[in-house]
């Protein structure tokens, strides 16, 4: 099938970017999107034009590096897909494309559609882990698990860190993202003890690196490619009041 | 040259204890002077970084991706093994480890496979209390299932998600100790040379993929923990930017490169449709658990699966491995696969697949079991294929997927360049010449958070701190070249773009020194690959420059790297007259076309060393002793 792509065109972090139009032609339904781009950029190249740029590495749907908003949605138009794992079955002949990097405060563009999600890196490093140094642990059936809560945590842990769900917010809030990992961890007896301080330095390191505030528009939950539930920001909502009155602020 | 792997004296089962007895220490205060380089942050670097930040030491972590996170790791779908024994099966330390030797066809050292089934228990137990959300039962014990080339269920998993979540954990033990300030981290940031002064290793030159500066930095020892070479099929398993880079350009520094011709094929891959597909994605093997291999028994037989009766299938693996059946170890399956293809009875379009059904365990455990157990694989495959797997059969294919060789290490994990150590997928030691499943998560994490501290203080002990730092002269050198290479590929503007070379070189690849070897498919591969490379220095096309984010650049440089490095492999293919494991010479094989091994001749690590370009490397062999296991002719029927 043949196609026209509206691409976003952008030098660098302080270049304006524009849309530029490109066709795609004789595109197989088999291909994935990022396929497409691959025979679009290597026709680009034989034309001396710089390639598209674009983040991907797993082309699998786990990695969460690829990001692409396509016709104004995050990952495009499929259900709990990433773009790697969108096929262009889901196109149709003669369609117009537009495609566009993360859009957020959080998110500045270094080149085309490739962004910068450091700041994501940064909300983990604010407690997003268990406090636990190498060795000396018990045996691992020694810390017993209900299996719903097991498989709770691990529906949370399915979050692979792409971002869509900021992007996908008109608010650019990573609450999905947060509450994912607020919810795992504290759902397991490992990460219960320091959940009053992970929500309260989660939360502000998001303030701090210029997420917005969760207003309830379930557009991330839509975005999202592995379904991550907005029932987690309930529970984070419900972790977050329950450690204000222990003032967990107090750690690093 | 013979080289000396180092392993301990004393009973198989004391070796590592005895030996960390008599490693040296670095006094606790001394920690922080010493500043240590982790290339990678896939399960094996981002554990070693942060037990090492842990420890107090000052580390640098570097890898491509935007984040820690991203490693290939992540994708690893089946499962971890460890001897815990939960499931009362009959499962020891020993077993894990004779299971292990015989998995990688008797090519892999003794002491360095028991210790890795020693270490795995204790793997668990991190994991866990990391926070890992491993499936449980019931009654809130960890749940276990059996994978290929074993007959008890060590297997721990989560979901299909196993890596993901293995490298979560340790990607959060790493952020902690970035935001203690032991660990920075420098995602976007691709390592482009080693640094040696005075034969040790003492930094690396870097490209920041952001901006495009080359930089240096320094350290008083480095680890690389850089993930497998298999792209250099440029079709395989692993994520696009895999590549051989940091490893080639060490070992074009003197560090040598072990078994190189060991590659694992996996069996259950999707088959490849057409000419633009950029990866083969992997099914995971624990299907084998429940779903059966067949094709039909007439070859050419076009009909739909469905309409296929019973008695006009071949249910090949299990009519030529009764014991082992669908869960026959990766190599035998992998090649079962193909001697039914090129019979002529392969399925779906070009006749290049084999069907994985799952309709019995349907019939016998309800699709909800089977969602259940493999719902996100199921949806992957319909994703890729536009078929659902759970009304007919799944379409599977091997595909290159893991490397077993790497760089040379000795039982502390040191390159045979003082302070350079290598983890991993990146090194060659622990798998043989062909890995089991569940396997190389194990090993990465044992390198990673358990075997790295003890023996890398060993080497700092007997060095003094900050000797050099990035303005030494071998810096300036190394930074020179890199810079020299980079502008050599974006002056070339030839005709033919990155990834059409890559095409090139992986179909060479994949059809002469791929499943299956024989002297003259390796000897035209050594013909051809050499004149592929001078084109690409002569025909390649990279737009943009080299001050700027740019991908094809990046690209260049690694397959550049592997047009040098497939000539090697090939070579090393060439040289191993035998079959094992992965390594299949066609002239090496038994009346009924299994691997013929030569214990006599080929019971020794193969590690090359670099004479410079389009030298001849030169061959050292490192002979390995089996104590304590019976050379036995690996049989799986
Ligand atoms: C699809 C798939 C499924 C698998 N399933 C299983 C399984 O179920 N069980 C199992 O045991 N094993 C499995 N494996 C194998 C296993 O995942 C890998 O062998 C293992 O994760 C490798 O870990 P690593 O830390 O050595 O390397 P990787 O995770 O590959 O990490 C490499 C790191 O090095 C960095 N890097 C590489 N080159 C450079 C450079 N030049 N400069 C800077 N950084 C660099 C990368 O950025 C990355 O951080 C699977 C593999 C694949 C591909
Ligand atoms: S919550 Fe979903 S959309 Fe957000 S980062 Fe995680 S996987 Fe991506
Ligand atoms: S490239 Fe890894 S999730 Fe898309």
């Amino acid at each position: 099938m043949d196609l026209t792509l509206h691409v976003w065109r952008q030098k660098g972090p302080n270049d304006k970017g524009k849309l530029n139009t490109y066709k795609a032609t004789d595109i197989s339904p088999d291909m994935s999107f990022l396929e497409m781009l691959d025979v679009v950029n290597e026709g680009l190249i034989h034309q001396g034009i710089e390639p598209i740029a674009f983040d991907h590495d797993c082309r699998e749907g786990i990695c969460g590096t690829c990001s692409q908003v396509i016709n104004g949605d995050p990952h495009g138009p499929q259900a709990k897909t990433t773009v790697c794992q969108l096929h262009m079955r889901q196109f149709k002949d003669g369609d117009e494309i537009y495609i566009e990097p993360w859009r957020s405060r959080a998110f500045p563009v270094i080149r085309d559609l490739v962004v910068d999600r450091g700041a994501m890196d940064r909300l983990v490093q604010a407690g997003g882990y268990v406090s636990v140094s190498t060795g000396g642990v018990p045996d691992a059936n020694a810390i017993l698990i209900p299996k719903d809560d097991a498989e709770t945590a691990m529906d949370a842990a399915e979050c692979i860190g792409c971002g869509a769900c900021v992007a996908a917010c008109p608010n650019g809030s990573a609450m999905l993202f947060v509450a994912a990992k607020v919810g795992q961890l504290a759902k397991l007896p490992q990460g219960r003890t320091e959940a009053a301080s992970r929500v309260c330095t989660m939360t502000d390191a998001m303030l701090k690196e210029g997420f917005g505030n969760c207003s309830n528009h379930y557009d991330c939950e839509a975005a999202c490619p592995k379904g991550i539930s907005v029932k987690f920001i309930a529970q984070l909502n419900r972790e977050y009041l329950m450690a204000l009155p222990k003032a967990g602020k107090t750690k690093a | 040259m013979i080289l000396d792997g180092k392993c301990p004296t004393g009973s198989l089962a004391d070796k590592w204890d005895k030996h960390r007895q008599d490693l040296k220490l670095v006094n606790p205060a001394n920690k922080r002077k010493f500043k240590i380089i982790v290339v990678g942050t896939g399960l094996a670097g981002a554990s070693a970084a942060a037990t090492l930040g842990e420890l107090g030491y000052k580390v640098e972590a570097f890898c491509y991706q935007d984040s820690p996170r991203r490693a290939h790791s992540i994708a690893a779908q089946g499962g971890i093994n460890a001897a815990k024994n939960y499931p009362n099966d009959g499962d020891s330390i020993y077993r894990l480890f004779f299971d292990t030797i015989k998995g990688g066809d008797f090519r892999a050292r003794e002491a360095n496979v028991y210790r890795l089934a020693q270490i795995s228990n204790a793997i668990i137990d991190q994991c866990v209390a990391q926070g890992v959300p491993f499936a449980r039962d019931y009654a809130g014990y960890l749940e276990n299932r059996s994978f290929g080339g074993a007959q008890v269920s060590r297997t721990f998993f989560a979901r299909g998600q196993t890596g993901q979540q293995l490298l979560l954990g340790a990607y959060q033990a790493l952020s902690r100790q970035i935001a203690a300030g032991t660990v920075t981290p420098f995602p976007r940031t691709e390592m482009l040379d080693l640094v040696l002064v005075d034969g040790h290793a003492k930094g690396i030159t870097v490209r920041d993929l952001t901006t495009g500066e080359i930089r240096c930095h320094a350290a008083d020892a480095v680890i690389l923990a850089t993930g497998g070479y298999v792209n250099v099929f440029n079709l395989s398993t692993n994520a696009m930017g895999s590549s051989v880079t940091a490893a080639w350009r060490a070992h074009r520094k003197g560090a040598f490169f072990a078994n190189p011709c060991f590659t694992q094929i996996h069996p259950t891959c999707i088959p490849v449709t057409g000419d633009h597909q950029s990866k083969l994605t992997l099914m995971s093997e624990s299907l084998r658990n429940d779903g059966r291999i067949w094709v039909p028994k007439k070859a050419g037989d076009k009909r739909r699966p469905q309409d296929i009766p019973e008695n006009e299938r071949d249910y090949y693996l299990e009519r030529k491995y009764p014991s082992f059946g669908n869960l026959a170890p990766r190599d035998i399956a992998s090649r079962a696969a193909k001697e039914v293809c090129d019979a002529g009875f392969g399925v779906g379009a070009g006749g290049r697949g084999v069907y994985l059904d799952f309709g019995d365990s349907i019939v016998r455990l309800g699709e909800d079991a089977i969602r259940t157990r493999y719902g996100n694989l199921f949806e992957m495959y319909q994703r890729i294929t536009d078929e659902n797997a759970y009304k007919q059969p799944m379409r599977i294919y091997p595909a290159p997927h893991y490397s077993m060789g790497g760089l040379w290490v000795d039982y502390n994990l040191q390159s045979n360049i003082d302070g350079l150590f290598v983890l991993g997928e990146a090194n060659f030691s622990d798998h043989g010449a062909n890995r089991l499943g569940a396997s190389a998560l194990m090993q990465g994490l044992a390198d990673g958070y358990f075997i790295i501290p003890y023996t890398i203080a060993d080497y700092l002990a007997r060095t003094s701190p900050g000797q050099v730092d990035n303005t030494h002269e071998a810096f300036r050198q190394s930074r020179e070249q890199v810079d020299e290479q980079a502008g050599r590929l974006l002056a070339i503007n030839g005709r033919k773009t990155v990834s059409e070379f890559h095409r090139e070189l992986g179909h060479i690849m994949w059809e002469n020194v791929g499943m299956a070897r024989s002297a003259s498919s390796l000897t035209e591969a050594l013909d051809r690959i050499p004149a592929l490379r001078n084109e690409f220095w002569e025909n390649v096309k990279i737009p943009g420059t080299g001050q700027q984010f740019n991908q094809e650049l990046e690209k260049a440089g690694r397959v550049a790297d592997f047009l040098e490095f497939g000539e090697l492999l090939a070579r090393d293919a060439l040289q191993r007259e035998e079959s094992c494991g992965g390594h299949f010479r066609t002239e090496h094989q038994t009346a009924d076309g299994e691997a013929l091994r030569n214990d006599a001749d080929y019971a020794h690590v193969a590690a090359w060393q670099h004479k410079g370009a389009d030298q001849t490397p030169e061959l050292h062999k490192e002979p390995l002793t089996f104590e304590n296991v019976e050379l036995a002719v690996r049989s799986y029927k």
